[in-house]
């Protein structure tokens, strides 16, 4: 059962060859067993995933079965579950209960699907190898020793591993699809204000969304017609119809324009993942598309840009943590600023605390003007890249990261780990959504190819990558971890 | 632009971030690490360029004025470290 | 040496909404702690602000009826700091794009005189929670009901020169937020606050002096009293060698004086940036003419129709259009009784009399306009004296009766008009009072007409007020004279 899509599962159930009770009890079996090793949940809510699986095949034996009725799944720590501890991967709310659901959870919930816990992250969604977690590292399941990729790196390890057959990760810089290419499974990013971000503890809330992590295209496709939607409650959330993501996925691929943009095939990456990339563009060549050269001219500010906004966002966002309403608060404060002090000292870890100087050093007077307002300009001059790029092309293909899965704590210096992102972070300052899909290995650790295209445009990159994942088989590839720990 | 230890100082106490000698020295480090990374951004021209907060040119929706939202008071303490008679407690705050 | 005051004023306004800016919890005054503080307002954890169109409708009305330019796209900022009172480490304000641009007002000083008072910008913003410091348990207890109710914060430039005008201006707010409906200025429950900018220099000099910022003056009077304060302290200060320091200072009604707050350890920075959750707000021009054609008539364009159309004294329509009560109370008095003058008399003199005594605002009188109406228009058409529509309004004051009719009926207070039987009285009265008769003969003719008020006293006391007593003053003089 571990092995198959969300889709295929879907239809076993449909056809009641498989109960939602007992799908659902394999994967918490499978938790339980293979888990220990991998570290890619914080919490594990098996008891009230069993009742709502009961009550899912109760719904389908009564005619009442949406699409993913009974499907089970996993949420990143970063998504208030009511009643469910809500961590964010950090000791500032190891304690905290939320006492509601976000929109994403609310909408899954709704059609049916049951959450089996919620999956390890870096701490408030820092990080890009999921090592900056209060509950310590993840491991990759294709080699324990590699890390799986931050920041939703427990939702790719254990969809890679077969824990659960589909997860729920957050993007602010890579988070979902880095992760995805260093777990050989499929992460979607979709466009910002696709998803809504109500109930989604906030890093950086004009870069943020959420989206599907899953073996398949197809699978995102389904998951996505089902979290995608205006929200009331965000207003960053955009009133645009939600087509049905699964009737485009066929569309065949002629004509189709790639572009690849000169700057993601430069100094630093590796030889071995644009081999697998390159590979990658002939299929679709094969397939009918046709590919040029493109520029991204801004590409080495995106992350020079993204270190002052983020973190300026972060610094905002984070304050909220005061050791007064929820969250941790320090023992005996002898005073209000010892309570504050004190409460986040001990709550946040290293990163965190990093990224809130940075952004509290840079929105303060006299540098807001030179970096913050700086930053946001080069911000647009980034978009407008990405805007004239879909001006003559379709979709852009390069690598979702410059190398492969790296050892476990092998990047020590921040510099080094921000740098890994090239490729990602310039997405989410313009907005775009974008889709990390197995495209080879190198030593035995995934590839990821990753897909972009202009706002609004995931029917097309979920056609895209479907119809690669048509021609290929290396996002059916599983780990031996998969088969040994079941 | 060259930090110093100062910055780092100024920027814990507003954040309100309690931090050791050692500590400050190692955020020193790496701050001015990411910050001449950050510092490139200095090289491109953005005279005639307007600053971007949202990637998407939307604008605001308003809500109707109505209230929809009726007490969960106990619901939200339960996860507050100290309340006494629906208060959250704090330190005596001295005006 | 001479010293001039320069005082400007930043009024924070609570918005009449039903929910707050930018979420669904009621904004009602007075509930239980934290009852009506929901996941919006605790900034907890992923939760996100949605806009009251209603707050934004207010704004733009208040823009309007200030003659302001109304900012075609509006941003909201952060303004970043951690206070037990400000769940989320940050108040979601307006610092570099307001909704409302510059604009003035008129104001009305005692004498009758106006000046022209502008208003540099005014701006959403949300409120704080409150810090209760009882002890409990020597610590201090916060209530977030209040926070993320809708303000708006109104800065005047620094136009006002001393505390009459400063009182006044607050007064021409306070009258025109209620007139428009957008807030109740209830000043007691804090739906209005006021912080107060005072500097002084010598006079003749362009260049401000260093202000002190003055916080908590909530009433007019507290503004006059702070300011007299601030002034006396900074010229004191001044002349004694010294200089004043840029601070915030905060005003203790019970001490009558300014205090230095927290001598702070540094210099806020307050680090404001747009606030990534709110996108920018843009208004056309087909919802501000909508906007504008609902204002209702505005303090001013009253005072002026009252003046010109009423024929009211300057005073009088400055007082009787100062709130959108009083001058709704007065335009029923006067619509009832046909005359303009008596209405305002009636309204000035013993309603606001009787309210004051009472406490009472013009909303809760016992005798509503009608009632004072119906009152005045039986003085105007005689059927009663001066002396019988007190008593009459008295009447209606405690409730005994709901028509001046009825009660003018049950008392018997129609006026006696009978000339016959005036004349009656009259000579019973002078029959039984020789010594006044006689005392009245030999004084000087200048000093008879003073004299002649005994007389009608007692002839008003003999016909139980009823008399008229132009009537009576007539006919009384005839008769003494005809002794003389």
């Amino acid at each position: 059962m571990h092995d198959k899509t969300v889709t295929q599962l879907a239809a076993a159930l449909k056809s009641g060859e498989l109960s939602s009770r007992e799908l659902t009890s394999h994967f918490l079996q499978r938790i339980e067993k293979a888990d220990g090793k991998l570290n890619s949940f914080i919490t594990v809510t098996a008891e009230q995933a069993l009742a709502k699986a009961e009550a899912a095949d109760k719904a389908r034996a009564a005619g009442n079965a949406e699409p993913l009725t009974g499907i089970p799944l996993a949420l990143k720590d970063i998504f208030c579950t009511q009643g469910v501890k809500t961590s964010c991967g950090s000791k500032m709310l190891d304690n905290f209960i939320a006492p509601y659901d976000a929109t994403v959870v609310e909408k899954l919930s709704a059609a049916g699907t049951i959450s089996l816990g919620k999956t390890n992250m870096d701490e408030f969604a820092m990080g890009s190898s999921n090592e900056n977690s209060y509950y310590g590292a993840v491991k990759n399941p294709w080699d324990l020793s590699a890390v799986p990729g931050g920041s939703s790196g427990g939702s790719a390890a254990a969809v890679a591993a077969g824990l659960i057959p589909a997860a729920m990760g957050t993007d602010t810089g890579g988070s979902i699809r880095q992760p995805a290419a260093f777990c050989g499974i499929t992460g979607l990013k979709p466009t910002y204000g696709r998803v809504s971000r109500y109930g989604i503890i906030a890093y950086a809330s004009s870069l943020d969304q959420a989206g599907p992590m899953a073996r398949s295209a197809e699978d995102c496709a389904h998951l996505l017609n089902v979290i995608a939607g205006h929200d009331v409650r965000d207003s960053t959330s955009m009133a645009r119809g939600v087509p049905d993501y699964t009737e485009t996925l066929n569309a065949p691929l002629s004509g189709l324009k790639i572009g690849l943009p000169k700057e993601y095939f430069g100094d630093g990456l590796d030889p071995e993942v644009e081999k697998a990339v390159r590979d990658a563009v002939k299929v679709y060549e094969s397939l009918g598309a046709t590919v040029r050269e493109v520029s991204l001219p801004h590409t080495h500010y995106a992350i020079p840009a993204y270190y002052v906004i983020a973190p300026a966002e972060a610094s905002s966002n984070l304050s909220r943590y005061d050791g007064v309403r929820f969250g941790h608060r320090c023992d005996d404060p002898t005073d209000l600023i010892d309570l504050y002090t004190r409460s986040r000292a001990e709550g946040f870890g290293e990163e965190v605390k990093r990224r809130i100087l940075i952004g509290t050093h840079t929105l303060s007077e006299g540098f807001f003007d030179a970096y913050y307002t700086k930053a946001q300009k080069v911000r647009r001059l980034i978009r407008q890249d990405f805007l004239d790029a879909f001006q003559e092309v379709d979709v852009l293909m390069g690598p979702a990261s410059p190398t492969p899965a790296f050892d476990l704590g092998a990047k020590k210096d921040p510099v080094s780990m921000y740098l890994q992102d090239i490729y990602t972070i310039a997405v989410n300052l313009a907005g775009i959504p974008g889709i990390s899909v197995p495209a080879g290995f190198a030593g035995g650790r995934p590839i990821g190819l990753q897909i972009l295209g202009t706002h609004f445009a995931e029917a097309q990159l979920l056609n895209v990558a479907h119809q690669f994942q048509q021609a290929t088989d290396w996002h059916l590839k599983l780990p031996a971890f998969a088969e040994e720990n079941a | 632009m060259a930090l110093e230890e100062s910055h780092v100082r100024r920027a814990a106490h507003l954040a309100r971030l309690a931090v050791s000698d050692d500590q400050a020295s190692g955020f020193v480090d790496d701050l001015s690490r990411i910050l001449g990374m950050v510092d490139q951004l200095q090289s491109i021209d953005t005279k005639d360029v307007a600053p971007l907060a949202h990637p998407l040119d939307a604008t605001q929706r308003l809500r109707a004025d109505e209230v929809t939202e009726t007490n969960q008071r106990d619901s939200f303490q339960r996860c507050a470290p100290a309340v006494e008679e629906g208060l959250y407690l704090v330190p005596r705050v001295v005006e | 040496m001479q010293w001039e005051t320069v005082i400007g004023l930043e009024v924070h306004v609570q918005l009449a909404t039903r929910s707050k800016i930018f979420s669904g919890a009621s904004t009602a005054f007075g509930a239980e702690p934290n009852t009506q503080a929901c996941a919006v307002d605790l900034g907890l954890p992923g939760v996100l602000p949605v806009l009251n169109e209603q707050a934004v409708a207010m704004a733009v009305q208040f823009g309007l009826a200030v003659h302001a330019d109304i900012t075609e796209v509006s941003i909201f900022d952060r303004k970043n700091y951690f206070y037990p009172d400000l769940p989320k480490g940050y108040q979601t304000s307006q610092m570099y794009h307001p909704i409302v641009g510059p604009g003035d007002v008129e104001i009305t000083l005692d004498d009758g005189t106006t000046k022209r008072i502008r208003i540099h910008h005014a701006h959403l913003e949300e409120d704080a929670g409150k810090s209760l410091h009882e002890d409990f348990q020597g610590m201090t207890g916060i209530d977030l009901n209040r926070a993320g109710t809708p303000l708006l914060e109104i800065v005047s430039e620094p136009d006002m020169r001393n505390a009459k005008e400063a009182a006044a201006y607050l007064k021409a707010i306070h009258s025109i937020v209620t007139y428009l409906g957008i807030s109740d200025g209830n000043m007691a429950e804090g739906s209005m606050r006021c912080d107060v900018n005072v500097s002084v220099r010598p006079k003749g000099q362009e260049a401000f002096g260093t202000r002190a910022e003055v916080k908590n003056v909530n009433s007019f009077r507290f503004v006059e009293r702070a300011i007299a304060y601030e002034v006396e302290r900074q010229i004191e200060l001044i002349e004694d060698g010294g200089t004043v320091v840029q601070e915030t200072r905060l005003f203790d009604p019970d001490r009558d004086e300014t205090r230095s707050m927290r001598t702070k350890e540094e210099a806020n920075d307050y680090r404001y940036f747009p606030c990534p959750d709110l996108l920018p707000v843009v208004l056309d021009q087909a919802y501000l003419d909508h906007l504008r054609n609902q204002l209702p008539e505005l303090p001013a364009d009253k005072r002026a129709r009252f003046e010109s159309e009423l024929g009211l004294s300057a005073y009088d329509a400055s007082v009787l259009s100062a709130s959108r009560e009083m001058a709704e109370f007065f335009e029923e008095v006067h619509q009832v009784c046909g005359d303009a003058k008596q209405a305002a008399n009636w309204v000035q003199g013993e309603l606001s009399g009787a309210l004051n005594r009472e406490s009472l605002s013009i909303q809760n009188s016992p005798v509503s306009a009608r009632q004072l109406g119906e009152l005045v228009s039986r003085v105007l058409d005689d059927t009663i004296n001066g002396k019988a529509a007190k008593q009459v309004f008295q009447a209606l004051w405690n409730g005994q009766g709901k028509h001046a009719d009825d009660i003018i009926e049950a008392k018997g207070l129609k006026q006696v008009t009978d000339t016959g039987a005036i004349e009656a009285m009259i000579d019973q009265v002078i029959a039984e009072s020789p010594a006044q008769v006689a005392q009245y003969r030999d004084s000087e003719p200048e000093k008879r007409g003073k004299m002649i008020g005994y007389f009608v006293g007692q002839v008003m006391k003999a016909s139980r007020g009823t008399a008229n007593p132009q009537q009576v003053n007539g006919v009384l003089k005839d008769k003494l004279d005809a002794l003389l």
